[in-house]
C-alpha cells in the first residue's frame, strides 16, 4: 500500500510504510490554480510516484519526496 | 499593592478565532490583541491573576502544509509580548489543529523558554507526536466539551503563570509524557507484577504501570515485482461517494465504509460523485472528485499498460474524527476483501 497523504506526520504516526506527500488537504491529487491539462498531468505524476513506491522494497517507514 | 498579572498568549485556529471555517483554513499566521473566542471564558477563569495579552491565529491548512514557516512566524509574533505562559487550543479531535497546537507549543518552549500547555482528545494523532515535549491536557472528543475543558486548562495555565511546580499526570490532569520519576513504594516490582497478574487471571481490574503506545509498527509489505501485470485498487479516507451519498457515510465519526463499482468509469464528475467528508473545504473535491480519488489517472495508466488492471471496486470512508477502533476495523475488513480478490497493491488517498 502506498499512502498519498496531505499530512505526512499523521501518516507516519499511524504506521504507513510507503508515504507519498500530497498537494494539499482539500485537493491531495489536484491543484485548482492550474489549467485542466496541467492539473491532470500533476495528478498522473503523483499517481506514478505512488506506483513507483509500491515497487520499492522498504525496511522502515519511507517518505517518497522526489 | 496589586501583584503584577502573569501574561498569557493563546493560540487558536481560524475557526475558533471566528475568522471562518474550512474556506479560511489557508490564512497565514496573524496575531490579535487580547482574548478571542474560547479565550474569553479562559480569561474569565483566570480572573484577576492572569491576562491573555494576545491571541495567535493561523489557518489549519496553512499550518499543516507549512509547519516550519508557520512555527517561525508564531515564535516571531509571540516573542515581543513576553508572555509567562503560552496556551494552545483546545483542539479536541482536530488533527491539523492538534498538530498546530503541539508544534507551536514545542517551538515556543524550545526557542523562547516559555512554559507551554495545550489540550486535545486522547485519539488526536498529534498527541503521540507532541506528548513528550509539551504538557497536553485531555479533553472530550467534541466541541461540546469546551465548557468543562476551560476551567481545567485555566487551572494549569495558572500554575505555570505563578511558577508553581507541575506534579504527576494524575495529580495535575495531563497526559503522561513517558518521563520516569523515581518513587519509593512498599512492595517490590516482583510482588506488584505478580499481584497484577493474579488480578488479570481473576478478571479483576488492575492498573498497568507501563501502558503500551497507541500506534503499532506495521511490517512493510513486499514490493510489487511486475507492475504491468498487477491489479491495483484505490481506497480513500477522503469521503468520495456517488452523488447523494447513498450509503449515508457520516461527515464525521464515520460508523462505516462502503464499496462502489467503477468498472467502465473513466473519470469522476460532479454530476455523479461528491465528497461527504466534513473536515475539509469540499469545493475542490466536488468540482472534480478525481482530486481526491484519482480514478482518471489510474484508468489512463491501465489503458497504456503501466498497470495490469484497476480493481473494479473502490473503498471509501470518511477520515474525520474517526475513532481509532473503527479505523482499524475498517482497514482490516477492506484489506481482507482486497486480499480475497487477489489485488496486488493499493493506493490509499487521504485529505
Amino acid at each position: 500500500m502506498a499512502h498519498v497523504a496531505s499530512i505526512v506526520p499523521i501518516s507516519l504516526t499511524v504506521g504507513a510504510n510507503r508515504i507519498v506527500p500530497a498537494v494539499a488537504i482539500p485537493h491531495p491529487l489536484g491543484n485548482p490554480e492550474l489549467p485542466k491539462d496541467e492539473e491532470r498531468e500533476l495528478r498522473l505524476n503523483l499517481v506514478k510516484k505512488a506506483l513507483r513506491a509500491l515497487q520499492v522494497e522498504v525496511e522502515k517507514q519511507t517518505v517518497f519526496e522526489e | 499593592m496589586a501583584e503584577k498579572k502573569y501574561r498569557v498568549v493563546h493560540y487558536l485556529n481560524q475557526f475558533f478565532a471566528q475568522i471562518g471555517g474550512e474556506e479560511k483554513a489557508n490564512i497565514p499566521p496573524l496575531i490579535k490583541e487580547g482574548a478571542v473566542g474560547p479565550g474569553i471564558p479562559l480569561q474569565q477563569a483566570l480572573g484577576e491573576e492572569g491576562e491573555i495579552v494576545a491571541t495567535m491565529v493561523c489557518g489549519d491548512n496553512y499550518f499543516a502544509e507549512n509547519i516550519e514557516t508557520a512555527v517561525e512566524k508564531v515564535v516571531e509574533s509571540v516573542s515581543p509580548y513576553k508572555p509567562d505562559v503560552f496556551v494552545a487550543g483546545p483542539a479536541f479531535t482536530a488533527g491539523r489543529y492538534g498538530i498546530a497546537c503541539g508544534a507551536s507549543c514545542s517551538a515556543v518552549s524550545k526557542k523562547l523558554g516559555i512554559p507551554v500547555v495545550t489540550a486535545m482528545y486522547e485519539e488526536n494523532p498529534a498527541l503521540e507526536l507532541y506528548r513528550k515535549e509539551v504538557y497536553v491536557i485531555p479533553t472530550t472528543n467534541s466541541v461540546r466539551g469546551m465548557k468543562e475543558a476551560i476551567p481545567r486548562m485555566a487551572g494549569f495555565v495558572r500554575k505555570l503563570g505563578l511558577g508553581q511546580e507541575i506534579g504527576l499526570p494524575q495529580e495535575d490532569g495531563y497526559f503522561p509524557r513517558g518521563i520516569r520519576v523515581n518513587q519509593f513504594v512498599s512492595r517490590t516490582g516482583a510482588e506488584r507484577a505478580v499481584d497484577m497478574l493474579l488480578s488479570k487471571l481473576r478478571k479483576e481490574p488492575f492498573q498497568t504501570e507501563y501502558p503500551m503506545p497507541t500506534f503499532e509498527h506495521v511490517p512493510a509489505s513486499p514490493a510489487i515485482r511486475d507492475l504491468r501485470s498487477a491489479t491495483i485498487a484505490l481506497v480513500t479516507s477522503g469521503g468520495i461517494v456517488p452523488l447523494g451519498n447513498p450509503d449515508r457515510i457520516e461527515a464525521a465519526s464515520a460508523s462505516k465504509f462502503a464499496e462502489y463499482n467503477i468498472a467502465g468509469v473513466d473519470d469522476l464528475t460532479p454530476d455523479a460523485y461528491q465528497t461527504c467528508h466534513g473536515g475539509y473545504d469540499p469545493t475542490y473535491a466536488n468540482a472534480d472528485p478525481d482530486r481526491v480519488l484519482p480514478l482518471d489517472a489510474m484508468r489512463s495508466l491501465e489503458k497504456d499498460g503501466t498497470i495490469g488492471k484497476l480493481y473494479d471496486v473502490y473503498y471509501v470512508t470518511v477520515g474525520n474524527a474517526t475513532s481509532v477502533a473503527n479505523a482499524q476495523k475498517f482497514g482490516k475488513a477492506i484489506a481482507e476483501k482486497l486480499k480475497a480478490a487477489d489485488v496486488d497493491g493499493v493506493i490509499l488517498t487521504s485529505t
